[in-house]
């Protein structure tokens, strides 16, 4: 037990701090660094760059069906979002985390009942199987992974996954427990440095594209 | 250059001739063309179905056959009136009404020196090519030609060649340099892959290339030595008028600069530089330049003008005295000059190359506004605006001011006091 | 009815990818991938390369990989994976084979469609990445020879196909002359400073298709236009440097031709029917000048007939009354937007139009685009093959005349439609306009 307190306390406490510089450092870093390089060798993009036609690229994009291609596969579509929105979202309104948040801050927020954060998580591991399956099934997905994508899919599902079991006590509530909170935590110090950036450079490249569809081709890009 | 002097520079208005009553004489009459100071209008005129004829002030001239075909109508700097034309598929230049020795089984591109005396046409016959300048062509023809130039008195001229044939998709042979460049018909003993614009110095002695090694290094080449530098990209070099440099725009890793005899001449870098010239009063360097990207100015001596212009920079000239630069800059399809760095504080649908004054406190300028054409001086408008009209001359005092113009159909020659605008 | 697939031989032998890849050493690769990688390029390919997740979303934006039993090798993401990820992988340390294959995938496996950016929820420029390996791979100097040979064209004679100067002119004169036939005063006015506008075109119009040529000069002799024509170089508004990667001479193209258009002080250029010219003019070789935009307004024909023909200036006699379909040519609808300007002129001249699916932004590209067809015989059978969505799309259409104002689509699709045997006859634009309309000249 109390090996399990003090593993609990330090994977709890530090390593949460050094997690978050991580991601939030290391998230700086590499937008900085993109921006140094517009700025170093690109600069004309600049010129090319709308707000509105961002937004209406970016606005089509994060709205499920609203384009074409999302349309056209509607699994992939409901699949995608779940699971981002599972991703983004969820960890602010489980009830457990606002309620570390109150103990170490002092102040928090509403949460999501456990009833329906326990079926999100349900849902996001479900999600993160069909990309599985996705990948290892579909000729033209498994032609393009490599061995890092399952590794960023792991990372990504594992918090979810021994959230649930950790919730559900399966086996050792503890164990679980600081299983979560690590996977979690290597989750942020993994955004910054793998496939996962794409949540950092998204909105930089839907906006570029946005701006370029709409401002110079006066086409649509969705 | 033309010397202005002995133009008529007192009648103050002229109706030179009425174009409407040409309309009548012909089944149609081609765009006209006016002598430099103003005297004659011509234009190429259909006499009969596949017949035509050139028409000066009114009388066509007096031909023994008409042309079968009839183009290129150019008054030359001296006034003389000169057409390319052809008959039973022979092709010759007619000046004044009278044509060529030489026959040619085509000719284009008409090319005149400063003074006017010599005339030169680019020619294929037996699709051989070459020059040919005052009635008289190369020497030696080649199997292709691009480029062609005449030096400033009209004793050289010269042009890219092909000296090697090459057989269809021989891309590696080509990659070997088929080309060089041949003054007065004799090419350079030296092959490239491109040979592209070049330039003669004051006396034609010389003469400098923009060419490419092979499909990656570019360099100036001069009298058929090339620089030992080799840059991402040249254009066009010039020679200065007083040193006989060779300045031209090279790019660099880090931008575009000028470089002198192979010599880096700029310190700043843009993102274009071209169309660079030289005072031969003030001996100061100017260039078409792209301060940063999409941002067109004029730099002058390495240093860019405030004011940039979004669309493009062009028809940049010195004054006289080389002290001041114009130039026409445009921005969201707006003309206007803009003379030392201040534009015009007028806009228009198109502007044709500033004119400075003799002693260049002036600027002057052909523009066109609304869709009819007119002349302003200093940024303020003729009170005429016109069907069409000629670039502005001034006197050679500088008070007076050469207005060329058609006015429903009638061609005018007037002279409008400076201070009149 | 569904169409066959069309099997071809995979390993193709070009002369210009042999020979480039016999003389190109390990030593080279990595100057010229550090010059590219580290000195040409920027942000925009690495957000690419680190962006793209391996979902294969983008999959079924492409025609060849919809056209080949869904060849998962031929999804844009595996262009790129192909290619470009593993020249950075590798930090340019590869073998000249790999480049002789990254040349042929680059060059004739992708059209530079863009069709793939509006399936990809990142909006990745898959064609972007692939013209950055075209860049590499001619600096390797490992081209497709019939392209290659274009691109020297142009070096040399600012067109497409070797025109010689004086044939230039002289066929203009010849078609003036045949024009006055029908319009005793036609005219096609050379190097008429102040006209209105400037008329250019693509190399192969004088070359192949002169009465391409003549008609337009009918066209707009009968609207009454005030226009003109560069007797000089600068003519020829297309670029297939562009598509080789030799980004030097597109630049210098493009400043031939817009400084000829400042040179005849025109207010604007109206370029003919063409899709990859237009691209090169309005928004790739403009850019390596500096010009942000094109600096003298660029209007494509199918804008300019939507003028005509709104602003009554030229009127339809009797419309067209065989079944059309159109194509939609990517550059000029995914790259400018004139989808519903085609269509009303379409709809103008014809009387029965049959929208073929998908249309629009979402059609599917010709498979000529890109420079592909420039490529020429030895990649034709496989260009054919990876486009048999294509040639499905108009089969269903079941219409008789198949409109494509472009000249590569124009190519490209005369071959799919050939070879898979679909019953329909390939027309520009312009052929279509110069029937049905009225013609002052006649009456
Ligand atoms: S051909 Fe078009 S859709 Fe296919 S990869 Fe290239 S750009 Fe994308
Ligand atoms: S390019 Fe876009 S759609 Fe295609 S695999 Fe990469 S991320 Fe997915
Ligand atoms: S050739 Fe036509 S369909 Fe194909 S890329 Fe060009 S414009 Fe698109």
């Amino acid at each position: 037990m109390n090996n399990f307190n003090g593993i609990y306390n330090f994977v709890s406490g530090p390593l949460v701090w050094l997690a978050f510089i991580i991601f939030i450092g290391g998230s700086i870093y590499r937008i900085r660094n993109l921006i140094v390089l517009v700025n170093k060798k690109e600069r004309y993009i600049y010129t090319y760059m709308s707000l509105k036609y961002s937004l209406r690229s970016i606005m089509h994009w994060i709205i499920p069906f609203a384009t074409v291609n999302w349309r056209k596969r509607p699994l992939m579509t409901i699949t995608t979002f779940i699971f981002h929105a599972g991703l983004v979202i969820m960890p602010f309104f489980v009830s457990a985390h606002v309620v570390m948040f109150h103990n170490a801050w002092g102040f928090s927020w509403p949460s999501l009942p456990e009833s329906f954060t326990d079926t999100v998580t349900l849902l996001v591991i479900i999600c993160s199987i069909i990309f599985l399956i996705r990948r290892l099934v579909l000729r033209e997905v498994k032609f393009l992974t490599d061995a890092s994508d399952f590794g960023v899919l792991l990372i990504t599902a594992a918090p979810f996954i021994t959230g649930f079991l950790a919730y559900h006590n399966v086996g050792s509530y503890h164990f679980w427990v600081i299983l979560h909170i690590l996977s979690g935590e290597i989750m942020l110090v993994a955004i910054p440095f793998t496939k996962l950036s794409h949540m950092l450079y998204a909105v930089f490249t839907r906006a570029y594209i946005g701006s370029e569809f709409g401002k110079v081709r006066h086409a649509r890009d969705w | 250059m033309t010397d202005t002097a002995n133009w008529d520079w007192e009648t103050k208005e002229k109706l030179v001739s009425d174009l409407n009553e040409w309309k009548d004489s012909y089944n149609w009459v081609e765009e006209p063309y006016v002598s430099p100071d103003g005297e004659k209008i011509a234009a190429i005129v259909n006499t009969d179905e596949a017949e035509f004829n050139v028409c000066e002030n009114g009388k066509a001239w007096e031909i023994e056959e008409p042309f079968e075909k009839a183009y290129s109508l150019r008054y030359s700097p001296d006034g003389r009136l000169i057409v390319l034309s052809a008959a039973d598929d022979e092709w010759k230049p007619v000046v004044d009404g009278k044509p060529w020795e030489t026959i040619f089984d085509f000719i284009w591109d008409l090319k005149f020196s400063n003074d006017g005396k010599a005339i030169a046409v680019a020619s294929q016959t037996d699709t051989e090519y070459c020059m040919a300048v005052n009635d008289v062509p190369w020497e030696d023809s080649y199997t292709f030609m691009t480029c062609m130039i005449l030096s400033a008195d009209g004793k050289k001229s010269a042009s890219s060649v092909q000296t090697i044939p090459l057989g269809q998709a021989e891309v590696f042979k080509f990659q070997e340099g088929a080309f060089t460049a041949a003054v007065n018909g004799v090419p350079w003993d030296k092959n490239f892959v491109n040979v592209w614009n070049m330039a003669f110095n004051a006396d034609g002695s010389s003469l400098a290339a923009e060419v490419r090694h092979n499909l990656y290094d570019y360099t100036i080449v001069v009298d058929g030595k090339p620089w030992n530098t080799v840059y991402g990209c040249v254009w066009q070099p010039i020679f200065h008028p007083n040193t006989n440099a060779v300045i031209a725009p090279v790019k660099l890793k880090d931008g575009w600069t000028l470089a002198c005899d192979d010599n880096i001449l700029w310190d700043s870098r843009f993102t274009q530089v071209w169309q660079q010239m030289v005072s031969k009063e003030s001996e100061k360097i100017a260039a078409i330049v792209a301060s940063s990207y999409g941002k067109w100015t004029i730099a002058v001596d390495g240093k860019p003008w405030n004011i940039t212009f979004g669309d493009m920079v062009t028809d940049a000239v010195f004054s006289p005295d080389g002290s001041r630069v114009a130039c026409i800059g445009t921005d969201k399809e707006q003309y206007t000059i803009c003379d030392n760095g201040n534009a015009w504080d007028m806009k228009c649908d198109m502007v044709w190359k500033p004119v400075f004054s003799p002693d260049g406190n002036k600027v002057a300028a052909k523009i066109d506004k609304n869709g009819k054409r007119t002349i302003a001086v200093d940024g303020r408008l003729w009170n005429k605006m016109c069907d069409e009209v000629w670039e502005p001359v001034f006197s050679p005092d500088g008070s007076k001011i050469l207005c060329r113009s058609v006015e429903d159909g009638k061609y005018y020659r007037r002279i409008i006091p400076v201070n009149e605008f | 009815m569904a169409l066959p697939y069309i099997e071809y031989e995979k390993n193709i032998i070009d002369q210009g990818l042999e020979t480039g890849t016999e003389r190109l050493t390990k030593e080279r690769i990595a100057k010229v991938v550090d010059k590219v990688i580290g000195g040409e390029t920027g942000a925009r390919l690495k957000a690419y390369v680190d962006t793209c997740v391996h979902c294969g979303l983008c999959s079924d934006a492409c025609h060849m990989y919809l056209s080949t039993k869904r060849d998962p090798k031929l999804t844009p993401s595996a262009k790129v994976k192909r290619t470009m990820s593993v020249i950075l992988a590798k930090k340019g340390n590869v073998s000249p084979a790999f480049i002789k294959k990254a040349s042929e995938i680059a060059s004739t496996e992708c059209n530079l469609c863009k069709r793939c950016v509006q399936y990809c929820p990142f909006g990745i420029d898959i064609a972007y990445v692939m013209s950055v390996v075209r860049r590499i791979c001619h600096l390797c100097g490992v081209t497709p020879l019939y392209i290659q040979d274009t691109a020297h064209s142009h070096s040399v004679t600012q067109n497409q196909m070797w025109v010689k100067e004086d044939e230039w002119i002289d066929t203009l004169q010849w078609q003036e002359e045949d024009s006055r036939e029908e319009i005793p005063d036609c005219r096609i006015p050379l190097d008429k400073e102040g006209a209105d506008f400037m008329y250019s075109v693509i190399g192969p119009e004088p070359k192949f298709l002169a009465q391409l040529l003549y008609q337009t000069a009918i066209i707009f002799n009968a609207a009454g236009l005030n226009w003109t024509m560069p007797s000089f170089p600068g003519w020829d508004n297309s670029d297939m440097a562009m598509f080789t990667g030799d980004s030097e001479i597109m630049g210098r193209n493009k400043r031939f031709h817009y400084e000829a258009a400042q040179r005849l002080k025109v207010k604007k250029i109206v370029m003919g029917e063409c899709g990859h010219a237009f691209r090169a003019a309005y928004d790739m070789g403009n850019r390596w000048v500096s010009w942000a935009m094109p600096p003298v307004p660029m209007v494509h024909a199918i804008e300019f007939y939507y003028d005509l023909l709104k602003s009554g200036k030229i009127k339809v006699k009797e419309k067209y009354k065989k079944s059309v379909t159109l194509h939609d040519p990517c550059n000029t609808i995914r790259g400018r937007g004139l989808h519903e300007k085609a269509r009303y002129v379409i709809n103008e001249l014809c009387e029965n139009f049959i929208e073929m699916h998908p249309n629009r932004e979402h059609n599917y590209c010709c498979n000529a685009g890109g420079g592909v067809i420039n490529c020429g015989p030895p990649f034709k059978k496989k260009r054919v093959s990876t486009n048999r969505i294509k040639a499905q799309q108009c089969a269903d259409t079941g219409a008789e005349i198949l409109i494509t104002p472009c000249h590569n689509c124009h190519s490209g699709m005369e071959d799919i439609i050939g070879d898979y045997g679909v019953d329909m006859h390939v027309k520009f634009i312009n052929d279509i306009m110069y029937e049905v309309m009225e013609k002052p000249g006649l009456e």
